[in-house]
């Protein structure tokens, strides 16, 4: 029967509301959070200039500092890539953009015949890479919605220990940086060796005047003793920036990817309406000729059989067809 | 005269604002900066950093390692972990540092003096504690 057809559409249609629902409220929630992520990115900025002026300072004043982190090795035979990315997918190419970034990095350093070392960050990367059989280092997860100063903690940690027993050479950091709601673009940053441009910044140049600035500096203990201490401190606030940037990056793909779905859920509830609609008016419109077919044909087989009893059928088949053209 | 001075943890801008003097305890000693010190830096222990704001007023806030910067004629000061000594819950901190005051004495490790030494710090910080019992 003809309603059998309505009674689909008419499941499909409220599965698409309840998804609508759901990918809604995400949607929601996560432009909630971009704002606080983003008021979190802000407050980490402060703490991160000064170290890094710090560190900048430190790292003119004491030209002739041997520092492991801070003069590349000579040789570099395995390079260590950070990949951050998400706990959870629904956040559209969030997570799959910054895997793809790091395949790509590894595969250049294989090209170049370099061995590779992984640590992911987010469940989604470990996930990823565990189940392609990459080698991994150690994996993080289970707060890259809301990372705090001690997961950046952990993670510089175990890059720490792994770069000192000279496990790996040089570190790279991938993460997605957040522009604004509306762009985000994955990144690769050098973290170890600091060279003089990373710790510079991009546009800053130390200048005569800083360096003779710097010159003037009185140290307690000793700048090799403070550069000791302030690397790791500094590697954890890079580390951290990281992380605070996917995160404010992974609610704002969510949101955008969340609102999409619920305008399509919407879309496909339009056109799944209309649908129904045709389909129940369909419906309706069979019945009626049913029932109109029914009482003609039992009004032309009461005629029929007063009148010449033997030719019922074609009789019957003859007036229906008369009677639509009149 | 004053100097400007601000308080910054990884997480957040603590303190920013002008004062007259600064204390702070380095891992050398304690140090004092007053307006027109010469650029320095320093490494900081456990301990607790006093911002003089005038005669009478002043603020305190409890730090667990870091540095402090003096450069042009700002103080700053960077910290892993601090709290102000307005954020400091007092009873906790009294608990935690008994705790580990036991723990040192049935079975003393570098770990558990640091907890006492943080938790003393707080309570330094807090006015809870006397300055005498920071060693």
């Amino acid at each position: 029967m003809a309603g059998a057809q309505e009674r689909i559409l008419r499941r499909r249609i409220k599965s698409v509301e309840s998804a609508k629902k759901i990918t809604r409220a995400m949607e929601l929630i996560a432009a909630s959070r971009i704002v606080k992520a983003q008021a979190r990115v802000q407050a980490a900025v402060p703490y991160s200039d000064e170290i890094t002026k710090v560190v900048r300072n430190l790292a003119a004043a004491s030209t002739g500092l041997e520092n492991d982190y801070l003069t590349a090795r000579s040789e570099i035979t395995r390079v260590a890539h950070v990949a951050i990315a998400g706990d959870r997918g629904l956040a559209g190419a969030y997570n799959a953009n910054v895997i793809r970034a790091t395949e790509g990095a590894i595969r250049e350093h294989r090209e170049q015949g370099r061995d590779y070392a992984l640590f992911p960050v987010g469940r989604k990367a470990e996930g990823y890479f565990r189940f392609r059989e990459f080698s991994i280092g150690e994996a993080f997860g289970g707060f890259t919605d809301k990372p705090s100063y001690e997961n950046a903690r952990e993670i510089s940690a175990a890059i720490n220990t792994a770069f000192l027993e000279g496990d790996i050479d040089q570190v790279d950091l991938i993460y997605t940086r957040f522009v604004t709601a509306g762009f985000q673009e994955v990144v690769l940053r050098p973290l170890i060796p600091l060279e003089a441009e990373v710790v510079a910044g991009e546009d800053e140049i130390i200048t005569a005047d800083e360096r003779h600035a710097v010159a003037g500096y009185e140290f307690e203990p000793t700048p090799d003793a403070i550069l000791e201490r302030l690397l790791p401190r500094y590697l954890e606030a890079r580390v951290y920036a990281a992380l605070l940037n996917a995160a404010a990056s992974e609610h704002a793909a969510r949101q955008t990817a969340m609102k999409a779905a619920t305008d399509n859920a919407e879309e496909l509830k339009t056109t799944l309406s209309r649908q129904m609609n045709r389909a129940r008016q369909d419906a309706i419109t069979t019945e009626i000729m049913e029932i109109v077919g029914g009482a003609e044909a039992l009004r032309s087989g009461a005629v029929a059989t007063e009148t010449e009893p033997a030719l019922v059928d074609a009789g019957e088949a003859g007036y229906i067809l008369g009677s639509d053209g009149t | 005269m004053s100097v400007h001075v601000e308080l910054v943890s990884p997480e957040q801008m603590l303190y920013s604002g002008d004062a007259e003097m600064i204390v702070a305890r380095t891992t050398e000693g304690d140090i004092a900066f007053l307006p027109g010190h010469a650029p320095f830096l320093g490494s900081l222990g456990i301990g607790v950093v006093r911002i003089i704001l005038d005669g009478d007023n002043e603020e305190v806030a409890a730090i667990h390692g870091g540095f402090v910067e003096v450069r042009g004629g700002n103080v700053i000061v960077l910290t892993d972990v601090a709290e102000m000594s307005g954020d400091i819950d007092v009873e906790r901190a009294t608990a935690a540092r008994e705790r580990a005051q036991q723990a040192m004495d049935s079975e003393p490790t570098a770990e558990v003096e640091a907890a006492l030494a943080r938790a003393t710090t707080r309570l330094v910080a807090a006015g809870a504690a006397d300055e005498a019992s920071l060693s």
